[in-house]
C-alpha cells in the first residue's frame, strides 16, 4: 500500500546543452490527481513525455509500483541505464496518454482508433476488442460515431475518442498533456466534463493543463514547473490561492488578470 | 503524297503480337512486384537505425538512379556472365534492369510518404504500446501508402514503358515484335501506330483502376 503507483527519482532532462529540468522527485499515489501548471517552455510537457518514455530521460529512473523501469549498467564513467523495447511497451500499456493535438488515426473509425491497442497489442480477437472499445465510446458519450472517421468529428469528439483509446488499454495512470489547449472554448466542456467522470471514478491521473480552474477543481494536488524542476507544489488551495513563492505568485496573477 | 494505310500484314502476324504483348504483361508484372516491393525494403532500410544499412540503401538509391536502364539491361546480359559463371536470359536481364532502377526510385517515393506523416502518429501508437514495427505496419505506412499512391501509379506506368527496353537483349515482348513485322513488311507506319495504340490500351485501363483505388481509400477524409 506504500509503494506509490508510481515514483520519478531525480529525472534529468536535456536537449542539447540545454538543460529543461533536473533532478525532479515524484511520488504518485494510488487515486492521486496531478495538476501540472507553469510557464511555457518550463518543461512540463517534456516532464510527462518523460514519464512513458516519449522522451528519454538523461538520468534518474521511473518507477512504477516499485518497480524500476531500465536496466543498470555499470560503465565506465558510472552507471547507465538501458531501456530495452519490449519493457518500455509494456509499460506504455500501463501508462495512457491524452495529447493536446489528440493524434487519431485518420485511417480508421473512431472504433477502429479504440479497438487498435486492443487488437494489435493485447492480441484481443476482433469481435470483443469491438464490444470492449464500444463499451469505451460508450463511457465518453460516443458510441453512435463509432463508425464515425476522425475528420467528421469535432475537435472535442476527437479528444474524447482519443481519451477513450487511452483507456482500453486499461491504464493505471492517465497522462494528459493539456488536453483541451487545441479546442474551440465551446468544445472545451465536453471534454473537461470527460475528465472529470474519470477524476470521480478515482483514477490516477498527471494533467499538464493552463485551465487553472479545472486543476483547481480535479487536482488532488498541483505542482508548479519553473527553473529547471517543481519549483512550487501542494494542494490547489495551497499553491493556486495562496502560492509562497515569486515565479509561482506572478504566474498565478497572472492568470487571475482577467478572471471575472 | 498519299500514303494507304495497309493493317493486312499486322492481322497475318496477331500470333506474333500476341506473343509479344503476352511478354510484356509478364515482364510488366514482375518487374512491378519486385520493383515496388524491394524498394519499400530500400525505403526502409534508409531510415534504418543501423548505419551500415542506411549506408548501402543510400548507395544502391544513387547508383540505380544514376544509371540508365538501358545500359544496366544490356550489363546485366552481356557483362555479368564474364564476371560470374551464370546464365542470363533477356527476361533476367531486363528483370534486373528494370526492378533494381524501380526500386530506386519507389525507394524515394516511400521515403517522401513516411517522412509526410507527423510524428504525433508515431507517438500516438507507441503511447498505446505499438512496438516501432506494429506501427509503421498499421498507422504508418497505411497512412504514407495512400499519400503516395499517385507517385507510384506513375512509376508503375514507367515500368510499363520500360518494358520496351528489353527489346535491346531480344526479350520478346510487343516492341521486338513490331520491329520484326516491319522490317519484315516494310511498314513502320502501321506497326509502330498499332505498338503505340496498344501500350495506351493496356495502360489507360489501369491508371483508372488506380484512380478507383485512390477514391476507395479517400473515404475516410
Ligand atoms: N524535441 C526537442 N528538441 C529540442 N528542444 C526541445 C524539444 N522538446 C522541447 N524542447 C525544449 O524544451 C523546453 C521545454 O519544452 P516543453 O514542451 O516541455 O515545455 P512546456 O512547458 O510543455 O511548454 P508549453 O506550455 O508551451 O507546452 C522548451 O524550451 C522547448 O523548446
Ligand atoms: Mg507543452
Amino acid at each position: 500500500m506504500d509503494t506509490p503507483l508510481l515514483r520519478l527519482a531525480g529525472l534529468d532532462k536535456r536537449f542539447g546543452d540545454r538543460a529543461v529540468f533536473s533532478g525532479v522527485d515524484l511520488d504518485v499515489k494510488r487515486g492521486d490527481r496531478i495538476a501540472i501548471i507553469g510557464a511555457s517552455g518550463s518543461g512540463k510537457s517534456t516532464l510527462l513525455r518523460c514519464i512513458n518514455f516519449l522522451e528519454r530521460p538523461d538520468a534518474g529512473r521511473v518507477i512504477l509500483n516499485g518497480e524500476p523501469v531500465g536496466a543498470e549498467r555499470q560503465r565506465s564513467g558510472g552507471t547507465e541505464t538501458r531501456y530495452d523495447e519490449g519493457s518500455l511497451n509494456r509499460l506504455r500499456q500501463r501508462v495512457g496518454m491524452v495529447f493536446q493535438q489528440f493524434n487519431l488515426f485518420p485511417h480508421m473509425t473512431a472504433l477502429g482508433n479504440v479497438m487498435e491497442g486492443l487488437v494489435t497489442v493485447k492480441r484481443m480477437a476482433r469481435a470483443p476488442a469491438g464490444e470492449r472499445a464500444m463499451a469505451e465510446l460508450a463511457r465518453v458519450g460516443l458510441a453512435d460515431k463509432a463508425e464515425a472517421y476522425p475528420a467528421h468529428l469535432s475537435g472535442g469528439q476527437k479528444q474524447r475518442v482519443a481519451i477513450a483509446r487511452a483507456l482500453a488499454m486499461e491504464p493505471e495512470i492517465l497522462l494528459f498533456d493539456e488536453p483541451t489547449s487545441a479546442l474551440d472554448p465551446a468544445l472545451v466542456g465536453e471534454v473537461l466534463d470527460t475528465i472529470q467522470a474519470l477524476a470521480a471514478e478515482g483514477r490516477t491521473m498527471i494533467l499538464v493543463t493552463h485551465e487553472i480552474g479545472f486543476a483547481y477543481h480535479m487536482a488532488t494536488r498541483v505542482l508548479f514547473l519553473a527553473e529547471g524542476g517543481i519549483y512550487e507544489q501542494g494542494t490547489p488551495d495551497e499553491v493556486l490561492k495562496a502560492p509562497r513563492r515569486p515565479l509561482t505568485q506572478a504566474f498565478i496573477a497572472g492568470h487571475r488578470r482577467f478572471s471575472f | 503524297m498519299t500514303y494507304r494505310w495497309d493493317f493486312t500484314p499486322l492481322l497475318d502476324n496477331w500470333q506474333a503480337l500476341a506473343m509479344g504483348a503476352v511478354g510484356t504483361v509478364r515482364l510488366f508484372a514482375v518487374c512491378l512486384v519486385l520493383g515496388l516491393g524491394f524498394g519499400l525494403i530500400v525505403a526502409l532500410a534508409r531510415r534504418s537505425r543501423w548505419r551500415l544499412a542506411r549506408w548501402v540503401s543510400i548507395g544502391f538509391i544513387e547508383f540505380f538512379r544514376n544509371t540508365p536502364v538501358l545500359v544496366q539491361i544490356l550489363w546485366f546480359y552481356f557483362a555479368l556472365p564474364m564476371l560470374v559463371p551464370v546464365e542470363i536470359t533477356p527476361f533476367t536481364a531486363a528483370i534486373f534492369g528494370i526492378s533494381l532502377n524501380s526500386a530506386a526510385y519507389s525507394a524515394e517515393i516511400y521515403r517522401a510518404g513516411i517522412q509526410s506523416i507527423e510524428p504525433g502518429q508515431w507517438e500516438a501508437a507507441r503511447a498505446i504500446g505499438m512496438s516501432g514495427l506494429q506501427t509503421l505496419r498499421r498507422i504508418v505506412l497505411p497512412q504514407a501508402l495512400r499519400r503516395v499512391l499517385p507517385a507510384l501509379t506513375n512509376r508503375g506506368i514507367e515500368i510499363f514503358k520500360m518494358t520496351t527496353l528489353a527489346s535491346v537483349v531480344a526479350y520478346i515482348e510487343l516492341l521486338h515484335q513490331g520491329k520484326l513485322i516491319a522490317s519484315l513488311n516494310f511498314n513502320p507506319l502501321e506497326v509502330y501506330t498499332v505498338i503505340g495504340a496498344l501500350f495506351f490500351l493496356f495502360l489507360y485501363p489501369l491508371v483508372r483502376a488506380t484512380y478507383a483505388l485512390e477514391r476507395r481509400l479517400a473515404r475516410s477524409d
